[in-house]
């Protein structure tokens, strides 16, 4: 692979791998992890940090006076503090922890009794949206009588900001729900145009931000979003931790509906009265490890150079350009904007076979609707393969990648 | 063993390129869909009975992967002829192999061919893909208009 031209060019401007990937001792297997839009690995040091908090601090936050209660208390709201820093929140008050992106949307869409909607009104999701997005959407607006709508794609698989635009009703529209960065596609959307245009026409928004925080900076307040979800586990935190963020007097309207213990203020036999925001919507006892390990990972993510993320984008073009120039291969989304991921199909092939040969080598892939079948019909397709990157791979990863499929159509055609 | 040993042998590969049974089945008795939830594979599986619920002829129609194309290939040529009870029969032990275990010598004889696909059972994800259809067969001879191999997840360790 060497004679390769394009394997000669380094990525990223020289930026080295190396001392990402020695913090994974999963990838020591030698596997070419390329699912890290799934799920990341996570780095000794998040690891460790969830360790200590079970080892050293371990209790129920915020309902113990003794010396483990109050440190277990510091330690998830000190992690609260690092969230609201890390997305550029006004307070931590204005975080909630949740088990991740599906819980944080459906906190809202759960939680919208105080809002009018109705027969009449509106509720927009756009066309790349992940089931997670969608169906509590989709739910939501069916239990009230309102009409789900959907932001459309453009050829080139852009959002179609002005079909949104002339669609918008003023006073209809309630609420319109976006990707950031779409989980198949893999560019980043124009969330910003979205939220102009919805507040012009006084709707909310939603953005999920699971496929954005691990590549993008995040600051709540330049996005002028109203609610933002995304999930630990993208992004090198742990399995269910996850956030909701909401301009704080949006929070103030979203009805709690979780109810039990920490998320009260009294409770009497016939009536109760709520705490107040983040934690009414927390109610049990939180999973105060993963938010630790949550804001580890932030602090961990937050020291790549920013050659890392030049080096991830650059791992996703190369696997683009490579795979689209094998004959039978079809890349999806717009070229050449690719943040870390690359979606394709292989003609003849299945996904499932594509990743499962892609396996049989050490390369782990993703295959399958990826949650978004009302995209994939858009498409004109059931299921796709999908690449996605961080910045502990390499470009011996993408070559692996491209020989595997190739030896996957030498297989089945 | 390596994946082309296990799951990819050349009958799997010879089949789902070109598939037996593929197609409509116009005077069809019997039929049923099968879902994929995974990779949102669908499968119509098609049959005709006589009056005494032999199966006197199949065919399948739809998208999916190698191994579930395969595997329908390869039961629609082995169910013809069959009675509701054999059938049921057969499926057990087809899903007892692909699980992992093993089933008597002559009770894998019945399979034939279908044997073929006993290493899948160190995929656990694809066992999913190998009973699709098998589902599909069973749900249109019971009468109900739909299968999902989604059960599959209750019942795979994964
Ligand atoms: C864009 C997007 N939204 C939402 C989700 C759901 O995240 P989680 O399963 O962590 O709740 C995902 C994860 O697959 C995603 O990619």
């Amino acid at each position: 692979m060497n004679q390769d031209k394009t394997a000669d060019e380094k990525p990223g401007g020289g930026y080295d791998p190396g001392g990402v990937r020695r913090q994974f001792a999963i990838l020591g297997r030698n596997l070419a992890w390329l699912d890290n839009a799934a799920t990341t690995q996570r780095p000794e040091g998040v690891l460790r940090a969830m360790d200590e908090f079970y080892r050293k601090h371990n209790a129920n936050p915020r309902r113990s006076v003794h010396q483990l209660g109050t440190e277990a208390t510091a330690a998830f709201e000190g992690a609260r503090a690092r969230v609201a820093e890390f997305i550029g929140a006004e307070s931590p008050q204005e975080v909630v922890f949740t088990a991740g992106t599906t819980a944080a949307i459906n906190l809202v869409t759960d939680g919208l009794a105080r809002w009018d909607i109705g027969p009449g009104d509106e509720v927009w999701v756009s066309a790349v949206e992940h089931h997670s997005n969608w169906v509590p959407w989709q739910q939501a607006a069916r239990r009230m009588g309102a009409t789900l709508k959907v932001i459309p794609l453009t050829p080139e698989g852009r959002l179609n900001l002005d079909e949104f635009e002339t669609g918008l009703q003023a006073h209809r529209t309630k609420w319109v729900a976006v990707a950031w960065v779409s989980n198949v596609l893999g560019v980043a959307n124009d969330v910003q145009a979205v939220c102009r245009a919805a507040h012009a026409a006084g709707a909310q928004v939603l953005v999920d931000a699971a496929q954005a925080v691990a590549h993008l900076p995040v600051n709540v307040q330049a996005l002028d979003c109203d609610f933002l979800a995304f999930s630990g586990h993208k992004m090198y935190g742990p399995m269910g931790s996850g956030v909701l963020w909401g301009k704080r007097a949006l929070l103030e309207q979203v009805e709690p509906t979780v109810f039990g213990g920490e998320m009260i203020a009294r409770v009497d036999e016939a009536t109760s009265t709520w705490a107040e925001v983040p934690y009414r919507f927390e109610g049990g006892t939180p999973h105060v490890a993963g938010a630790v390990g949550l804001a580890t990972a932030i602090d961990w993510l937050s020291e790549f150079p920013p050659e890392a993320h030049v080096y991830v984008a650059d791992l996703a073009r190369r696997a683009e350009e490579e795979l689209a120039a094998l004959p039978g291969v079809r890349v999806w989304g717009p070229r050449a904007e690719r943040l870390s991921l690359v979606s394709f199909s292989v003609e003849g092939v299945h996904p499932h076979d594509v990743a499962q040969v892609l396996d049989s080598r050490g390369v782990e892939i993703r295959a399958g609707h990826l949650c978004a079948q009302p995209l994939m019909r858009r498409l004109g397709v059931e299921s796709v393969a999908r690449a996605s990157f961080f910045p502990g791979n390499t470009v011996d990863d993408v070559r692996r990648l491209v020989e595997g499929v190739r030896a996957a159509q030498e297989l089945f055609t | 063993m390596s994946v082309t040993d296990e799951i990819y042998q050349d009958l799997i590969l010879h089949h789902s390129r070109r598939p037996r049974h593929y197609g409509p089945l116009p005077d069809a008795t019997h039929a049923a869909a099968g879902d994929n939830p995974l990779c949102g594979d669908r499968y119509e599986v098609r049959l005709r009975l006589d009056e005494k619920s032999i199966i006197r002829d199949a065919a399948f129609e739809g998208s999916g992967c190698a191994i579930s194309k395969a595997s329908a290939s390869l039961m629609l040529d082995t169910v013809i002829g069959l009675s509701r009870d054999e059938f049921e029969e057969l499926f057990r032990t087809f899903h007892a192999l692909v699980s992992g275990e093993t089933p008597s010598p002559e009770a894998v004889a019945q399979l034939g061919k279908l044997a073929a696909l006993s290493g899948i059972w160190k995929y656990p994800a694809r066992v999913k893909c190998a009973i699709l259809c098998w589902h599909a067969v069973h749900s249109a001879l019971a009468g109900q208009a739909h299968a999902s191999s989604e059960e599959e997840f209750a019942s795979n360790s994964l």
